[in-house]
This record gives structure tokens, sequence and C-alpha cells, in this order.
């Protein structure tokens, strides 16, 4: 009887963030709903409740369904029977729990049927999701997709694909060729219209495809015909009713077992083309990616706090030299890192989530009717830090759940390497979270930018305005003072206007970023509620360490030592 | 007409997760140091009801229960998972009821709600173990029933096919309805709460219930009938007095011990074969096993 959303009291403090009213307000529209659908909430602190109740039946399928499923889906994986993929016993199980209960289609307006959830309920669903099952995360995450369709498909398309989510509709986003992984640029699978059938039908070879079997999956084609580049792709909706592809193979992985990989064949296949042509990579993908990025956060916190669990557990457990090793600085120090890790991604990814929030919404609403002046400036405000949040978050959230779960194994010494506990699938599962969605290489190639035009200097000093209680003004001074050094290392890397050397070292830059952004967070978590004042000491004083490091490798480094790096 | 289910379930103390404070000094159950849950098999008898209603479209489900005015959050549980109506019986009068006088008040509910095509319960509840409730409202009410189910296998016209968990074996039986079918543990676990049902729902009140709010929110009622949740008392079901409560209750307590475990003899065994098949046969004469 285990309930991941109630026995994680992080959870209903970021849900309660004070944000929040303005940004369900915004999504309910003066709750308008109330007479048209039994569902719709009467006011604020209904739908508040709502969030909080429905957080709770995720909490108990992934506590007493997902969680106990996850070492089987994992030792079996899906199968591939006459070119179609069978999940394993458990994942059909989990899915068919989410399915019963509704929950497909969490964010959809509710014309479509969904439960018109703002992104910060529906992240924390994943977030609670991936704590249970890693690898399930992905087949619910995954409903991402209907976002897409719901944003940029005609409005007869939406009436005939959207009600399907709810009623249990997967989907996948069908990218990845075997010659276009991080170069999407290059997606090759041809789209043509058929001029006698009245349709599009598409033509090539699928690879990594992670969920590739769905009922209803977005598909990335070459409709301009001789392009090479992102301006010739177009985005599709192909539905399996159709029968016109088959899965060829499924990938055998490191991690994430449950999920299935899939390489995908489509021959002749009809599909209905997504908006309008050639801005299927440009305007849709772009847009899918960034909350496929927020997916990955959301992932890599819940197995961060999965890991943790299971290394807090177990060192107040196992007793060596007369005493449980939780008693030994050694072992202490590493959980409460950590916890300090964990609660830290998980601020970004909550912070990230409500600019994501506000911008959406203003811009379902600019559908409608036209937006005030401050609206729009709102809006884009939202959208830029939205923007900025991301790679940061996808950057650490993904590297630090694999230092958790490193950690974790660690503190369970030689059993940790064992399959007798899960921590050894938490930890392979763990290591896609810096790879897929875009690489930790990538997440700095799109941060580096707003080191150069100071946006993160920018947001950091807004963050510096926040008055604090006066017990927080030690961690502020570091911050300030952390900040400053930001500042300088930064000027003195884009001194050398030098690209290579900017990009050498962009990573450190991008680093000592979200380092104070972090720590700003969780001094404002504390500032909120003092029991992370724990969290927000301990991770201030990594940040410092981390930061005084990375300056000091680039202090010590100058442009022509790059030539002895050259391969 | 439409196929009308009814399931009865009770609210009950969780007995398992007991603490040091879960019996008072006199012996009776502290329920205020024990989490109100929905009894384990009932939830298995409300799972059942929704399996027949898959198969039946348009069949209804009403959920019954007796207890104090909290008891109302069986009924809500009940319609999140897909029950469509629900009743409460409730009234001071039917305090300390035994298993005659509880089910005397059911049978009664049972039969205003006439007519009905199955009546489904858990074969047991967690705080009293007597498995008599069920049965002895089929004799109250005249109708067949089939104990232990563990399956509801479908549908031969207009009869039920149910599979029940014997001892040493399982059989189908057939029955025509009105039939009464107590559920028992290994049955199928009940569904997750409905997203969508759950916030249209969570609103529902009894009238005990409605009068403890304010007066604003009684506005959502007038909009939504179905909020509304049927409460009896004991003048609604125009039942004897005389058989309900204690008086209705041949069942008195006599004593109650605390039964304290102790460890009376040892065995030392080794880690052979021989000598675990030894102890698997000690264990089978002994009918510790088997």
């Amino acid at each position: 009887m285990a309930n991941y959303y109630n026995d994680n009291e992080h959870l209903k403090f970021h849900l309660n963030h004070p944000l929040m009213k303005r940004i369900v307000e915004l999504k309910e529209d003066n709750f308008k709903d109330k007479n048209l659908y039994d569902y719709a909430p009467l006011d604020f602190e209904d739908a508040m409740d709502n969030y909080d109740k429905v957080l709770e039946i995720i909490g108990e399928i992934s506590g007493d369904i997902m969680a106990p499923n996850a070492e089987e889906v994992d030792h079996f994986g899906p199968e591939l029977i006459h070119n179609h993929v069978k999940y394993a016993r458990g994942t059909q199980e989990n899915l068919d729990a989410i399915i019963q209960s509704k929950l497909f289609g969490m964010s959809l307006p509710r014309e479509y049927g969904g439960l018109n959830f703002p992104i910060v309920p529906y992240v924390m669903s994943a977030e609670i999701v991936s704590r249970a099952d890693a690898g399930f995360a992905n087949i619910w995450g995954l409903q991402d997709c209907a976002e897409t369709i719901h944003e940029f498909a005609s409005e007869e398309m939406k009436t005939k694909y959207l009600p399907r989510f709810n009623e249990g509709a997967t989907a996948a986003m069908d990218l990845t060729e075997p010659d276009a992984g991080s170069d999407l640029q290059a997606v090759m699978l041809k789209a043509h219209f058929d001029e006698k059938q009245g349709v599009w039908l598409l033509n090539g070879v699928k690879r990594f495809i992670t969920n590739g079997d769905a009922d209803i999956s977005l598909v990335l084609a070459r409709t301009e015909d001789g392009s090479q580049d992102a301006r010739g792709l177009s985005l599709f909706v192909y539905d399996k009713k159709k029968d016109a592809m088959k899965v060829r193979r499924i990938e055998n992985k490191l991690g994430i077992k449950g999920s299935p990989t899939c390489e995908l064949v489509f021959k002749d296949a009809p599909a209905e083309i997504i908006g309008d042509r050639k801005f299927g990579l440009i305007t849709y993908v772009m847009s899918l990616m960034n909350s496929a990025r927020l997916g990955v956060g959301s992932q890599s916190v819940g197995i961060a706090e999965a890991a943790y669990h299971e290394a807090l557990k177990y060192a107040n457990e196992r007793a060596q030299f007369g005493k449980p090793i939780i008693k030994f600085p050694a072992v202490y120090e590493m959980l409460s890192n950590m916890r300090a890790k964990t609660d830290g991604i998980r601020s970004m990814l909550y912070e990230t989530a409500r600019y994501v929030d506000m911008y959406k919404i203003y811009e379902q609403i600019a559908k409608k009717r036209k937006l005030s002046a401050d609206e729009r400036k709102e809006m884009k405000y939202y959208q830029k830090y939205a923007d900025l949040f991301t790679p940061v978050l996808k950057l650490f959230s993904s590297e630090y759940c694999n230092q958790i779960a490193y950690d974790s194994l660690q503190i369970h010494g030689g059993t940790g390497y064992m399959k007798d506990f899960s921590i050894e699938r938490i930890f392979r599962d763990a290591r896609i979270t810096n790879i897929y969605e875009g690489t930790s290489q990538l997440q700095v190639v799109a941060a580096i930018r707003g080191v150069g035009n100071k946006s993160y200097l920018k947001r950091i000093k807004e963050f510096e305005e926040i008055e604090v209680l006066p017990e927080l003004d030690y961690l502020k001074k570091i911050l300030q003072k952390l900040t400053s050094h930001f500042a300088g290392i930064t000027a003195k890397v884009y001194d050398e206007n030098d690209e290579e050397y900017i990009d050498f070292h962009a990573r450190r830059l991008v680093e000592i970023a979200g380092y104070i952004l972090i720590g700003y967070l969780l001094m404002h978590d504390a500032n909120l509620d003092l029991k992370y004042r724990k969290s927000a000491d301990i991770f201030i004083r990594m940040a410092r360490a981390e930061i005084t490091r990375n300056i000091s490798y680039i202090n010590n480094f100058s442009p022509r030592d790059i030539s002895d790096f050259k391969m | 007409m439409s196929f009308k289910i009814l399931v009865l379930a009770k609210q009950v103390p969780d007995t398992r997760n007991v603490g040091k404070d879960a019996m008072k000094a006199d012996g009776t159950v502290n329920r205020a140091a024990l989490a109100a849950i929905f009894n384990p098999e009932d939830l298995n008898a409300l799972e059942f009801a929704l399996r027949v209603k898959d198969q039946k479209p348009g069949a209804e489900i009403t959920i019954v229960t007796m207890g104090p005015p909290r008891a109302a959050e069986i009924i809500r549980e009940g319609l999140y998972r897909g029950a469509d109506h629900g009743v409460l019986i409730t009234d001071r009068k039917f305090a300390g009821s035994d298993t005659l006088a509880t089910s005397y008040a059911l049978s009664l509910a049972v039969k205003k709600l006439a007519p009905f095509n199955l009546v489904v319960a858990g074969r047991q509840a967690i705080d009293g173990d007597t498995a008599q409730v069920g049965p002895q409202v089929a004799e109250k009410v005249n109708i067949p029933q089939i104990t232990y189910a563990e399956e509801f296998v479908g549908f031969n016209g207009d009869k039920l096919q149910i599979k029940r968990r014997l001892e040493r074996g399982v059989e189908v039986l057939e029955s025509p309805c009105p039939v009464l079918v107590t559920v028992h543990s290994s049955a199928a676990a009940c569904r997750v709460r409905n997203a969508k049902l759950l916030m249209k729902y969570k609103h529902a009140k009894t009238d005990i219930e409605l009068q403890e709010l304010s007066e604003d929110y009684w506005q959502i009622f007038e909009n939504r009938p179905y909020l509304k949740l049927i409460q009896w008392s004991v003048e609604d079901l125009q039942a004897d007095e005389e058989l309900l409560g204690l008086n209705g209750s041949p069942t008195k307590v006599k004593t109650i011990e605390n039964v304290v475990f102790t460890q009376k003899d040892s065995l030392k065994m080794g880690a052979s074969d021989g000598e675990i098949n030894k102890l698997m046969k000690s264990l089978i004469s002994s009918h510790v096993l088997g």
C-alpha cells in the first residue's frame, strides 16, 4: 500500500507554489467549464483539490502497481510478435490501470476529453511515475504528442485524434533515423502526396523510436523533393489502424527496458499532415522537443528520488562495525548531498514548468482573443525564461540523477551490484537521461547563448531582489559573491573573441550559471518553508566548491592550450 | 429495465495496521485509533459488480452501506470507481447491531430497492470476520446465494455463471437472477479510482453532511442532483425497533482476553533435503499444512 504522491512531502510543497493561483485562474478562464462538464472545478481551491486528489491516484498506481511490476518488466521486456510490439505483462498492467483511471490527456482541454490540468501537476505525475518505473514513464510522457496535435493541427484533426487519448490511445514521436540522430535536419523518410487517393504516403525507415508501435504516431518526413535541410521537413500523424507500418526490431538496451525502442518501416503508409508544410522540424518538433526535455527533467527527478530512497533505506538497515552505516560521515555526507541535489533539481523542474504553463496558457488564450499589451509582455517574459531554463534543467537533472544513482549503488556496496536490489536497475535506467532528447553536450550548446547575452545573469539579478528571512541572509551573500565571479569569468572568456575557446569552456560556464540558479531556487524554497534550509545550505556549499573549480580551470587556461586537446 | 446491481459494503477500522492503542482497556476496538477504510473484500465485491456491468451496458450499481454518517465516504469511493448510486443507512438506533440485526436492516434496504437482479457483498468484514451477513440477507430476502465467488465468468442467457473458490478447488455455478453473491479475497482486486469520476463525485454528500457545509455550497446541488446521496433512517425502512441494534442482537460479548503468544518448544534442524522432508511430513501430519 505505497503511495508515491502522499509519501513525498516535497511534491505538495511545489504544487502549492504561490504562482499557481495565477496559472489556475488563467487556465480555467473564470471557471467557465463548470457549467459544461461535471468534472470541471468550481473555483481555485476546487481545482487545486482536484490536482491533489488525481495525483493521489497516480501515486497509488505508481506505488501499488508500477513499482512492484518494475523488476519483472526490466527482466522480460517487450516482445516483437508478427512485426508488432507486445508489452511486457507488467507494462500492460500499468497501462490498463492508467487507461481505466482516465488519466491520459491530462493537459488537454475538456472539449477533447482531457482533464485540462496545467503543466505543473502533469509534470509532477511524470515524476511520480518515473520513481516507480522510469521506462514506463516514457509511455506515460508521450501523451505530450497530443499537445503538439492540439497546438498545431487543424480543427478537423483535433476532433478526430484528441479524444482518443483519454480513451487510452498511446503515442510515439518518430523523429530519429539511422543517419539523423542529434542532427534531425538529415531526416530522409519520404512523404509524397498521392493525387489519386488524395493522401500523403510515407515511405522509409525510423530508428530508436520509443514506443514505436503506438496507436497514434507523429512522424517527421521529407516532403520537399531534393531538399537537404530542415526546411524540407513536415510533420505527420500516422494512425496504427492503417496497418501500413511494421516494427522491424526492438532494441536490446542497457536500461528502461520496459519501454520498447523500435525500428520502423513505413511502406506507402497513409498519414495526415500537421499544420503547414516545411514547418515540421523548425516549428512543431522544436516545440515538442522542449516539452520532451521537460519530460526528461521529470523523469530524472523521479529516478533521483528512487535512488535516494533506496540508499537511505539501505544505509539505515545495514550495520557494519557495530552500527548502521548511515552513522558514518562518509555515508551520511553522500546521503545529504544526494538529498540536496534532488531537492535542487526538483525546484528547477517546477520553476521551469511554471514558466511553461504561463506562456502556453497565454498562447492558447491568444487563439481565442487578442491579448492586451501587458498580457503579451508577460507571455514573452515567461517564454523567454522557459527557453532559458529548459536546457539547464535537462543538463543538471539528468547528470544529477546519474550521480545520485551511482552514489546510491555505492552505499549498497557489493549488494548493490547484484540483481537482488532495485538500485542496479535504477542505475541502468538513469543512464539514458543525459543522452536522449538532446545530450548534455547539446544542452550546453542551447544554453551558452544565454551566458553570452547575459540572460542568465539578468534572471539571477531578479532572484537577488527577492527579500529573504534574516536567517538565510548568509546564503544570499555567498550567492551574490558567486554571481560576481560568474560575471567576471564570463567576461574573461568572451573577451578572447574566439568561438572555439568559448565552446571549449561552454560547459564550465553553463554549469556555473546552473549552480547559482539552483542555489537561489533552494534558498527561496527555504524562504517559504525553513525545512529546505538544510538542502539550500548543503547545495550552496557544493556549488561554491564546483564554481571555484571551474573558474580555476578557466583561469589557468589560455586559448593556445586548446591545441593540446585537439584530436 | 436496466440490469440492477446492489453492492453491500462496509466501512471498517483498518485492523491490518494495528498499533499499540488498537484496543481499549475494556477489550473493545478503539475505532478512533484506526483509520476507517473500505472493507477489503467489499472492494473485491465492487470489482465483481463492475465486471458484470462491463458486460451488461446500461447496468446500474448502487452501493448500500450501514454505519455512522462518515460511512458516506464508502459510497463516494464506490462512485469514483464506477458505481452509479449510493444509499447510506444511518441511525443511532442501529448502533450495537450484530450480524442478525445488521442483515435485518440491510434486507429491508435491499427490498426497498427492488426490483434488482444481483446483490454482491464481500465474503466477510475484517472487523468481525463472521461471513454471516451476506448469507443472512439472502435468506431474509428469499433469494438464492452463491458464496466464496472468485470470478464472474459471464452470462449464459439471463443466467450468471460464477466461479467459486473452495477449499480444495474451484467450481463454476450457474444461477438465475436475482441472486446474492459473496466475493472472496482471491477475486480480482478492485480497479483504481477514475480521475474524471473522482472530480465529478467528490462533492457528493448525504443530508447530514450537507448540513455541516456553508450555504454557498448548497447551490451546486441544484444544478447537480446526482451529488445528493440517499440517506435512510429506521423510519425510512419502517423497521421493527425490537429487531435492531442491541435489542435485536442475540450475540453478546462475554469476555475478551489478550492472548500473548509464547514460545513453547523449538526444533533444531539441519539444512539437508532429508531434514526438510521430515519437517514437511510433520507439518502435514499435524495439519499445519495441507
